[in-house]
Parts: C-alpha cells; sequence; structure tokens
C-alpha cells in the first residue's frame, strides 16, 4: 500500500488560482505563458505520484522547478491550492491544526538543507525538540534523543552547541533530531546539498545503510537538484520541470527511456556504470545460497557501482556476493548481469548514439 | 468650516480627563506605588553597601574594569568624608538620593516600556497589518518633541513623578517594540520551519524556538530603552520627577554652572553604568545555551 499520495497537487501564487489552472491545464499554457496571463505563478502543476512502503522516492529538478514546494505540500508547511495528499491512507489535506500537529510530531519528520538547527540549543536539546513539543517526559526524551544521536555517530556530543559543529556533523543532528520520534515517513530537502562532496557521498551512503537496518525502514521522500544523487539514492525518482512531473520512474527507466527530451539531456552524459549500485542488477537469492555457502565469494556492498564491480571480475569468474553493513547476504551478482549493464553503457545497442545528438540539448534549454 | 487639530486635542484631553479620571487615577496609583517601592529598595542600605553589590553586580555580569568604574564612579556620587594627616578631607557630588531617585524613575519607566513594548513587537512581527499601523505611532513617539506630550500628561497625571514616568515611556518604548520585531522577523525561515514540522503549537513556536533566537536582539532594544529612559531624566525634572534633573534644571533657571555640571556627570556615570550592564547581559544571552525547559 502507497504510504503517500499525492493527487492532482497544484501551489499556485496569485489572485486567481482557478483561472491559473484552467490556462495551464485545459489551454495547455505553459508556467511563463500563465505568469504573462494572470500573474500568478504555478509553482507546482497537477503533480500526482504514490511512494511505496518503505520507499526511497526522489524528486529532482533544478532550482525553481517546484520541488521543495512539493514537498512541503506533503507535510502542510505550505497549504497546497488544490489537490489531496494522503498518508497512510489519511486525507492530510482536510486535517485541522490539532490533527496535523498530531501527524507531524509522530509519522512525519523533516530534514533541511541548511540544517534548520536551533542555535540556541545544545545538540541534545535540539534532537529531543520533536518529543517535547509532544509534550513527553524530560527523562524518556533524553533516552531517545541519546539513542539517535548514536544511530548518526554523534554520541559524546550531547552537549555542544551547533555552532561548534562542522557541516557534516550539524546534519548529523539534523538527521537524529527527524528520527528521534521513530517516524514512519523522514521528508529530506535537499538534505546534503550544502555539503562537501567527500562528506555528501559519506552521509547518502549512511542514510541507505540505516534505511536497510530499519525494522521496519523509513519511507523516505528525498528531494535534490543533483541527478547522481537522485540516481544513486532512489528506489524510484521523478523529475521535475517548472511545476511538472516530467517523468515517474525507476533509475534504470529514467536513464533508459527518458519520457522527453528534458530528461534525455539531464541524462544523456551520464555514466551510468558509476551510479547504478549493486543492488539494481543482483538477483534474489536462489534456495541454495545461504551467508555459509557463499562464504568464499568476493563481497560488495549494495551501494557499490558496478563500474567498481568490474576489477572483480578480472580476478574472479564467479558471482559476487552483496552483503549488507551487517554481513548479511542480500543477493548474487553474476558476470553477466554487469556487463549487460555495461555494454548498456556504452550504447551497444543503439540508444545512446541516438540520444546524444547535440541539437536535443539546444531544445531543452 | 473650519477645523482647528490643536483645538480638537485639547478637546479630547479634556474629555479624557472628565470621562476617565477613575483609570487615570488607577494608573498614577499604580506607577507610584511602584516608583516609591524602587526607591524604598534602592535607599534601604547604606550607600557604601549598595555602592559594594552595584559593583559585584558589573564584575559578575561584565568585566573587571567595569566593576572598577563602578566603584570609582558611583562613591564619586556620594559624599566620602575622611581624615588624613589630620586633615578632614570631603570630597563626591552628595548626589546619592538624586541618584537612587533617577534609576528608580528609569527602573519603572523601563518596566513599563518591556511590559507594553514587547508584546507590541512579537504582535508587529507576526502580522504585517499591526506592523503597518505601529510603526508611524512609533515615528510619532519618538520624534514629538517630549514638552509637547509633557503638558497632556500633567493635565492627566498632575505633577510630580508618574508623568514623569509617562513622557519617559512614551520617548522610550520604541526602540524595544522596533527591535523585538525586527529579532522575531529574523529568525531564519528554515529554523520557524523545523519548529512547525515537528508539531509546534503557534506558542511553543514562539517561547521556544522564536523569542529564545530573538533574544539578544530584544536585549539591545531593551539596552536602548533604558539610554532613552535616562535621557529624559532632566525634561522629567521640570515637571517635579525630582532625581538627577533637578540640579540641572537648577543650574540652568538659576546659572549655577557647577551644579548643573555636577547633576550632568552623575546622569553620564549612571548611563555608562546601566549601559555596561545590560550590554553585557545581552551578549550573555547570545552566547550561552538557554536551558531546555
Amino acid at each position: 500500500m502507497a504510504v503517500i499520495e499525492v493527487e492532482g497537487l497544484w501551489k499556485i501564487y496569485g489572485d486567481d488560482p482557478k483561472a491559473a489552472r484552467r490556462l495551464a491545464k485545459e489551454d495547455g499554457l505553459s508556467k511563463a505563458e500563465v505568469k504573462e496571463e494572470t500573474g500568478s505563478v504555478i509553482a507546482v502543476n497537477d503533480a500526482s505520484f504514490e511512494v511505496g512502503e518503505q520507499e526511497i522516492f526522489v524528486v529532482m529538478g533544478l532550482s525553481g522547478s517546484g520541488k521543495s514546494t512539493l514537498l512541503r505540500c506533503v507535510n502542510r508547511l505550505i497549504e497546497p491550492t488544490f489537490g489531496e495528499v494522503y498518508v497512510g491512507g489519511e486525507e492530510v489535506t482536510a486535517f485541522d491544526e490539532e490533527q496535523l500537529r498530531n501527524i507531524r510530531r509522530s509519522k512525519m519528520s523533516m530534514v533541511f538543507q541548511n540544517f534548520g538547527l536551533f542555535p540556541h540549543r545544545t545538540v541534545l536539546g535540539n534532537v529531543e525538540y520533536g518529543l517535547e513539543v509532544a509534550g513527553r517526559e524530560r527523562d524518556e526524551r533524553r533516552e531517545k534523543a541519546r539513542r539517535s544521536l548514536v544511530t548518526v555517530g554523534l554520541e559524546g556530543y550531547e552537549d555542544s552547541m551547533p555552532n561548534e559543529l562542522s557541516g557534516g556533523m550539524q546534519q548529523r543532528v539534523g538527521l537524529a533530531r527527524a528520527l528521534v520520534n521513530d517516524p514512519e515517513i523522514l521528508l529530506m530537502d535537499e538534505a546534503f546539498s550544502a555539503l562537501d562532496p567527500l562528506i555528501r557521498e559519506e552521509m547518502q551512503n549512511e542514510l541507505l545503510d540505516l534505511q536497510e537496518q530499519w525494522d521496519p525502514a523509513c519511507t523516505i521522500l528525498f528531494i535534490t537538484h543533483d541527478l547522481d544523487e537522485a540516481l544513486k539514492m532512489g528506489d524510484r525518482i521523478a523529475i521535475m520541470k517548472d511545476g511538472r512531473l516530467a517523468q515517474v520512474g525507476t533509475p534504470t527507466e529514467i536513464l533508459t527511456d527518458p519520457a522527453d527530451d528534458y530528461v534525455r539531456s539531464f541524462v544523456q552524459n551520464v555514466d551510468r556504470t558509476k551510479i547504478i549500485p549493486a543492488r539494481s542488477v543482483m538477483r534474489d537469492l536462489q534456495d541454495d545460497e545461504s551467508n555459509e555457502s557463499t562464504d568464499e565469494w568476493p563481497t560488495v556492498s549494495p551501494h557499490t557501482p558496478i563500474a567498481e564491480l568490474l576489477p572483480i571480475l578480472l580476478d574472479t569468474d564467479g558471482p559476487i556476493a552483496v552483503r549488507d553493513e551487517s554481513d548479511q547476504l542480500r543477493g548474487v551478482i553474476s558476470r553477466k548481469a554487469v556487463m549487460k549493464e555495461v555494454m548498456r553503457n556504452a550504447g551497444v545497442n543503439g540508444e545512446r548514439e541516438e540520444s546524444a545528438e547535440p541539437v536535443q540539448v539546444e531544445a531543452a534549454k | 468650516m473650519t477645523i482647528d487639530l490643536g483645538d480638537a486635542f485639547a478637546a479630547f484631553i479634556e474629555w479624557l480627563q472628565n470621562n476617565l479620571d477613575p483609570l487615570f487615577d488607577a494608573i498614577s496609583f499604580l506607577i507610584g506605588t511602584t516608583i516609591e517601592g524602587f526607591e524604598q529598595v534602592l535607599l534601604f542600605l547604606p550607600s557604601w553597601v549598595m555602592i559594594l553589590l552595584f559593583t559585584l553586580l558589573a564584575w559578575w555580569v561584565s568585566t573587571r574594569g567595569v566593576a572598577v568604574f563602578t566603584l570609582i564612579g558611583l562613591t564619586f556620587l556620594e559624599t566620602v568624608e575622611f581624615a588624613i594627616f589630620g586633615m578632614q578631607v570631603s570630597f563626591g557630588m552628595g548626589l546619592w538620593e538624586a541618584t537612587m531617585q533617577t534609576l528608580a524613575l528609569v527602573t519603572t519607566a523601563t518596566l513599563l516600556s518591556l511590559i507594553i513594548g514587547i508584546p507590541v513587537g512579537i504582535w508587529a512581527a507576526k502580522n504585517d497589518i499591526v506592523d503597518a499601523i505601529v510603526r508611524p505611532i512609533l515615528d510619532f513617539m519618538q520624534t514629538m518633541p517630549a514638552f509637547v506630550y509633557l503638558i497632556p500628561a500633567v493635565v492627566l497625571f498632575g505633577l510630580g513623578e508618574v508623568p514623569g514616568v509617562i513622557a519617559t515611556f512614551i520617548f522610550a518604548t520604541p526602540p524595544c517594540v522596533r527591535l523585538t520585531n525586527l529579532g522575531i522577523r529574523q529568525v531564519s525561515e528554515e529554523a520557524v520551519e523545523a519548529a512547525q514540522s515537528f508539531g509546534s503549537t503557534p506558542r511553543q513556536l514562539l517561547f521556544k524556538v522564536e523569542l529564545p533566537m530573538a533574544l539578544p536582539t530584544i536585549l539591545a532594544g531593551i539596552n536602548q530603552t533604558v539610554l532613552l529612559a535616562l535621557s529624559m531624566v532632566v525634561i522629567a525634572a521640570l515637571i517635579g520627577a525630582g532625581g538627577l534633573g533637578d540640579p540641572v534644571v537648577e543650574g540652568i533657571s538659576q546659572l549655577r554652572i557647577g551644579i548643573g555640571f555636577e547633576g550632568g556627570l552623575a546622569i553620564v556615570i549612571l548611563a555608562i553604568f546601566l549601559d555596561r550592564i545590560t550590554q553585557a547581559i545581552g551578549e550573555k544571552a547570545g552566547t550561552t545555551p538557554t536551558a531546555a525547559a
């Protein structure tokens, strides 16, 4: 069942949103044309999608594409103009203030691009904030906040002030704060965009590992402007342009079958082998494969990009075992599966030449 | 038909005087009692004990330099007599009681400014319409010459310390409102969104996030209010508020240069003391964590 359902969602800034919607929807006017005509700005244009349980759903788009607005419509930090949002089957868009506060306290939390930490509170004070406003007892919330800090690897920093920490550590605090009430849904607004490339990659891997270890895992709605990040993190990706969802699909679908020129211009120069993770080419376990029986096989993590599997396959013919952080066998990758992916990337079957014409780049701009 | 703005205002004040007299009596009583209370507290202990207490306070919240200044400065306000080599020496300005009266008046006016100014500032920060209405009123309060509202204040509250507090309040409140408003508007949008995304009520948002984050700015406003209140001391003395304004007024009216200078110097000493103390409190609030309640 879908954890988040968004149906026909619009956010329009202006005096006459109905007229703006009619122009955009029925007359097919673009965002710029609608603005010219009515003065209204369409931030989100008829967005519909579902996010499945424990899925990482990435909304990717350039700045001004409306992705952050879309995210804020889900927890109603921004009030949608039209359309519905359902969380766990409940219509969030029909909630009153009290119901909204309750669902924010218990089910959804959010991580912010510039961390959104409270500078006057200690790290622990930041992390326990959600439990504090929910009226939990001091001992209980301290205990949970400490545990949450351990999860993100920040034990020992409880009494530090946020401004004493590096950017990466500050965002760990942001993450710990979001995790403290065991949310079902994590809303991440460009959560790693403000970090250095190395720290960003570290955080991406950690979030993926955490998400695998959690039981039950969070459903994550992840916003980014970085295609590599989207492809790496997303079980499914929505590409957003001018408030509209241009395409929704798995990373492989987006790469191999772009829905329009805009998406194509994005993905055409991507070296897929460096992005597509091992988990997306691994097959499920067969009956005779267990932790023990595959003990001798070379091992990679589920997030290892395919390019890094190639040197391993030079040394061995054999299948590669995919194991998670806790050494649990997750799947098996055959040599053939890797070769297929590499061929596809090289455009051996012709897809690539077709999409690489410079004319289309021009058109997309 | 001619409409005379001045006459209309005078009529309005007369109407207030005739119809709302009990209200003004109540306000008068409240303010009068507060000042008197402060005065009694400040003059209860001998001056040298108070000087030591103020010095310790300065040392505690600020630096040693400010403490030394406080000790010397406040001692100068009192009269010190001692004998050295068989010679009676006496120095100081002998203005201790007047200083404490002024301090009581400034404290009362500042309190009144905060009690009214901070909530209005919060309201203006939350509501653009309120902000648009309050802004010109504050300009009015700050630029209208004090002598102009001194007269209606005397008409409504009589002579003495109470109209002095009212006039001081009118002049000193604007920075408190403005900086509270500014401080809350300056709180980063992400922090506000974060607080909301975790399910804060508007009250929790205000008290747990916005006010603490705006605190350094609000304290800067309070510092300004205190100093503006002090600058009204002389004008307040014209309507019988007493305190350190008296020697200055005496100096002007009787051309007694020495006495005028002493009164002025005493005001400066008190101003520097209050400024450094309130500033130090503001800086402390900006750097140390507020304990999570």
